[in-house]
Order: structure tokens, then sequence, then C-alpha cells
């Protein structure tokens, strides 16, 4: 291990006494710096990466005690020392209960302090070393931006992998925000076809002339508005992936459309004569039943068995709790370097709660409340009043330990309505889904936008 | 070309074999001229009566002051107990990369209830001033055991290293000579 990358700070007013024990330290290697008070202690520990910290417990201002206690939020990986000229068994016990890594009296021992330095310095190489292992097993865990070590979500690997290396056509099945895209990205970037275009369409948002006319494109004069030829999804993916979310949200006639494509594998420009010939992947997604649409008869049985082909079942977050750690790593990595804000952690009470919460809006729901988290954490440790989770009042929502998954999201999704003071676009923010699904989910528990119950007699009508 | 000279400051009387054979050794280890030098002066001010020990960073100071002006490197011996503010005892004090060094002999001389040994005393005392002078060229504590640059905070660790620089202390020192850098002539 190298030795320069220890980094020491020592914490005391005595100028003497940092000089000193500054002096004795470097030379062996280590990189060394001083503080003469509280203050200018935290200013360095907020600024810049410590391994060990050196903190005289009496100090004016600042004392020892409180840069123990901050730096435990803003540093928790650098061990802090604790150095006093006077011996009392309560600041003892009270440095130990701050999480201090040890307790010096002054003068020290050369012996007693060296082998403390050396014990601190292997363990954060053994610390370090641990987060290498694991940086080699994450890799053992991702297929692409995806990251699980579930083994539903391997056999979904697994299956993803194969599926790749064919051009047949993919069904994703799975709620919001359980990375259905990310999947289908990770799909076409590991296919052949990975160097070709990945174009996406989200079919529930759209109605159903525009959705015709963004899937198949339009020629001049085609409707009010088509003042030149425009090209559709399905050209613009040509020799590529076209990932049709939200499938099952589409018109019996666009069922229609697509069934011809998917067969042919032609199709006309809305008002175009010509037919176009397409060299696509299909790649489709939705989060409803299909199985039940078609036997409802609102999805047309025959398209569901062409998109059908190599069906997927992404897991909710709530059937792969077991990932949270892990994804909670990866994304505070992933967020830290997209706000280049550092985060390293969450804490453990925090992580009990990121544990137990149920995760209607899955994956994606679980990153929104991570990058606020971040935005709201005071130091680099995420604490748990930063997640923004609400804890389960059982006796308020009349939400039990054993109540139902829908009864929990029914609640759920009425806390963030009321919250959101019946903003839709903030409580799908929130939840992590898109309004559309909102919108469904709102219908489906018969809530207002303010999350209280739909009034009886609105229901009847 | 570094001429480091070696000066007893102590309060009885220097061990003439124990100079002789040090002037040899700093030659064969670090290359270099080495002379004993027998100034009478003794500085003054480094006894704490609180701690009953003298400060060897002041001592530093006085060797400073005190060096005959054509000295590159001044070493002092001493059978003073040394200390520095924040520990209880230093074997030695260097200043890392410059001119002074002082090295004691007083809790080298211990014998664990036996005899003392003046042998085991010259060879440990040995040791630790070649330590001391390694830093005044720059040179830092070595992990490796035997080294004699390795860090001793109790006899065991002095007797177990041996008076040289292995071999990777002896290509950094040969860097750090090249680099020029703690050449005081």
């Amino acid at each position: 291990m190298s030795r320069e990358r220890t980094r020491i700070l020592i914490v005391d007013d005595e100028e003497i006494v940092r000089e000193s024990l500054a002096a004795w330290l470097e030379k062996d290697g280590y990189t060394l710096a001083t503080a003469p008070d509280g203050e200018t202690a935290l200013e360095r520990i907020r600024g810049e990466r410590w391994s060990i910290l050196l903190v005289d417990l009496k100090m004016p201002g600042i004392d020892g005690l409180q840069v123990l206690e901050q730096a435990r939020t803003l540093q928790p990986e650098a061990a802090a020392v604790i150095m006093t000229a006077y011996a009392t068994v309560d600041t003892a016990v009270e440095a130990m209960k701050l999480g201090a890594y040890d307790y010096l009296v002054k003068p020290f021992d050369p012996e007693e302090l060296s082998l403390m330095i050396q014990k601190i310095v292997s363990q954060q190489a053994l610390v370090r070393e641990n987060v290498l292992l694991r940086k080699v097993l994450k890799r053992e865990y991702r297929f692409r931006d995806l990251i699980s070590k579930s083994p539903g979500m391997q056999a979904v690997f697994d299956l993803a992998r194969t599926a790749a290396r064919s051009s047949s056509t993919i069904l994703i099945l799975g709620e919001s925000g359980t990375g259905k895209e990310v999947l289908a990205r990770a799909v076409h970037a590991e296919s052949p076809r990975g160097q070709g275009p990945f174009v996406a369409v989200s079919c529930a948002a759209l109605t159903e002339t525009l959705l015709e006319s963004e899937l198949f494109g339009h020629e001049k004069g085609a409707f009010t508005g088509a003042v030149g030829r425009r090209k559709g999804k399905f050209e613009m993916a040509q020799g590529g992936t076209l990932f049709l979310d939200e499938i099952g949200d589409i018109s019996p006639k666009l069922q229609l459309d697509l069934l011809r494509v998917l067969e042919d594998r032609r199709f006309f420009r809305v008002g175009g004569s010509e037919p176009v010939d397409v060299d696509v992947r299909i790649i489709a997604a939705t989060n409803k039943d299909l199985q039940k649409a078609v036997a409802d008869g609102a999805f047309r049985e025959d398209l569901y068995y062409r998109l059908n082909v190599i069906p997927v079942h992404l897991p909710p977050l709530r059937e792969r709790i077991v990932d949270i750690p892990l994804l909670v790593e990866h994304f505070l990595e992933h967020l830290g370097a997209e706000m280049n804000r550092r985060v390293d952690e969450v804490s453990s009470e925090a992580m009990s709660a990121l544990m137990a919460h149920s995760w209607p809006g899955n994956v994606r729901e679980l990153r929104n409340v991570l990058e606020r988290a971040m935005v709201v954490a005071s130091g680099r440790v995420i604490q748990v009043a930063d997640l923004g989770l609400r804890r389960a009042s059982p006796d308020a929502a009349g939400v039990g330990p054993l109540a139902s998954l829908e009864h929990v999201e029914k609640h759920h999704i009425a806390l963030v309505l009321a919250d959101c003071g019946g903003n839709i676009s903030q409580a799908a923010r929130t939840l992590g889904i898109d309004r559309a699904t909102l919108y469904n989910k709102m219908k489906k528990y018969q809530l207002r936008k303010d999350g209280e119950p739909e009034p009886e007699e609105h229901l009847t009508t | 070309m570094v001429e480091v000279f070696l000066w007893w400051i102590g309060s009885g009387a220097a061990d003439e074999d124990l100079l002789t054979e040090l002037r040899a050794e700093v030659t064969r280890v670090f290359e270099v001229g080495a002379r004993c030098w027998h100034g009478h002066e003794r500085p003054l001010d480094s006894f704490d009566p609180r701690r009953q020990q003298h400060s060897s960073t002041r001592i530093l100071r006085w060797l400073i002051e005190a060096r005959p002006r054509h000295s590159g490197k001044i070493v002092g011996l001493t059978d003073a107990d040394l200390f520095i503010p924040i520990l209880t005892f230093v074997y030695g004090e260097a200043q890392l990369g410059g001119r002074a060094a002082v090295v004691s002999t007083a809790r080298l001389a211990s014998d664990n209830g036996f005899r003392l040994d003046r042998a085991l005393l010259r060879e440990r005392t040995v040791k630790e001033a070649i330590h001391e002078i390694g830093h005044t060229f720059g040179l830092i504590h070595c992990e490796r055991r035997t080294c004699v640059m390795s860090r001793s905070v109790n006899l065991v660790q002095v007797d177990a290293k041996d008076r040289g620089l292995c071999p990777d202390c002896r290509r950094r020192y040969a860097e750090l000579r090249e680099q020029g850098q703690h050449e005081h002539e």
C-alpha cells in the first residue's frame, strides 16, 4: 500500500503539537496537513479526502467532539482519533460513542502511536481491497445499464443476451419504472444491430392519428398541415431496433396496421400509395396484462402472438429487495458524476427505510428518491430524513404490516397526491411513473387529484 | 563534497571509540566524508524541568547555530533523554532533508536488568545515528524491518535492523544525491 495515499489531518490549537506530530509522521511518508482550530478543520474535511484525523479534544470555539461528530457525517471512512492532555472516562466514552477510532493521552508513547497508525492504515487498505473486489463482482451483476444479483433478474439477463443474437420480436412485460426501455436498449446494444439506430416511441402519449403518422410517416398533403413528406419511426429505425412502449394502449386500427407491418415487413406512409420495405427489429413493452386484454377483446389475439415471440418479464423492485443496496451504490456513483456531487453512502437507518419501502414506482422511483436525497443531504452520507419517504402510519391509513400490495400502492399514491397538492406532474415525478400511468392508477383506485377518494355519486355517473 | 560532522554534546565523557566507529560507518553507508568535532559548547536551554527531559527540537536549533561554519551536516550525540512535545521520548530527531540531527544514548543503554553491554550500546547508537543522518539526506522510513531506515520505537526494532540501507533506500539515496537537493557543502 502506498503511504502517500494515507492523508492525515492534525487538528490542535497548539502549534508545537501540530508541528512535532506532523514532522514525526512525515518521516513515514504520509501526506500531512494541520489545522489550528475546529473551524479550519471542518473546512478542510469538507473540501478534501482524509484517511486519518488526529483531533485535539479541547480547543477554543468548535471543540474536538464537535469536529468528530461532523466528520462522521462528512467523511465516515476517515478514522478519527481524539487527543487530549487529560484523560477522563466520560470524555473517552463520549468520543467512542460519537464514533472515534481511538483515544490518545498526550504525550503519546511512540510505540502506541506507531502501532495505532499502522493498524488504521492496514484496515483502510483492506476496505479499499474490498471495494475493488465488489467492483469486480458488480461487473458480474451487470447487463449493460441494468444491474441485479437477484436470481429472477439474472434469468432475464441470460434470456436477453440470447435473444439479442436473433432478430426475433421481444415483448417486455413489467410495471412502470422496472426498466423496460433500459432492457430494450441493452438488447439492441448487444445485438448485431447495435451499430444501427435505436428508436423509441411511447404509444400511450399520442392520439391515434398522431401515432399513426409518427410510426409510418406521411406524404405531402396527407392531411391538413402535412406540408412535406415526413419519415416515420419505422423508417428512422431502418437497420436497427424500434421500441414500442405501452403497446397495450394502442387503438384497434393501429393494432391492425402494426400487425400488417409485422407480417409483411412493409408499410405505407399516411396518404401514400408506394409500400416502404423495412428491416427493423421490434421490441414492444407494456405494463398491462395483455393476455387479459386479449380475453376481454381489447387487444388483437393475432397481434399478441406476433409480439409475444420472446416474452421477458421484468420483476418489480419489491420482488428483488436484495438488489436495493447494489442499486443504491450504482445510482450514488452515477448521479454523483451527473450532478457533480459526491455522496459516498446511505446511513444504515436510511438503507433500512429504503429496503422497507414498497416502491410502486420501482427502480425509477428509487433513482428519483436518491436524486432528491443527494440534493438535500448536507454531508457525504444520506440520512433517513434526506430520503423524503413517508413512514407508514398504520393507524391513520389503515395499512397494516399485512396489507395487500394494491392497498399499499393506493395508500402511497393518495399520500403523494395530497403532498403535491393535486399537481399531477409533480406527483408522477415523485412516484417515478409517467402521468398516463398515474392517471390510470387514479382511475383504478378511484382517487381524486388531491388524493381523496372519489365521491360515490360521481362514480355512478 | 558533503562532510558530516559528529559532535559529542552530552554531559558525560565522550565515547571516542563510538565516534570513530560511527565516522567510518557514515563514510561507508553514505559515501561522504565524516569527521569528529570536539567543540566544548553544549546546548543550555534544552532541558524541560516539568518533563525532566531534553527537547530534541531545541537541540536541533542549537546545533544549526553552533555548528562549525564549514560543516555540511551536523550530528549531535548525547546521553540526555530526548523528547518532542507530543511523544514521551525519542531516540533521536533530524531535519528531513536538512542539516542537523541529534541522537541520544539514554534509552539505547537499557540492559533489561543485565549488565550494560558497551558493544551493544555502540551498535544501537551507530544504527540510530545512521538512521537520522539518512533523514537529513531526505530519506523517509522504510517498511523493510532490517533496513536502517525502518522506524524503531523500541529496542527490539532497533536490534532487528542492520547498519546499512536496503537496495530500495540505496537507490532512493542515489536519486536524491543526483538531484543534489540535499547537498550541504
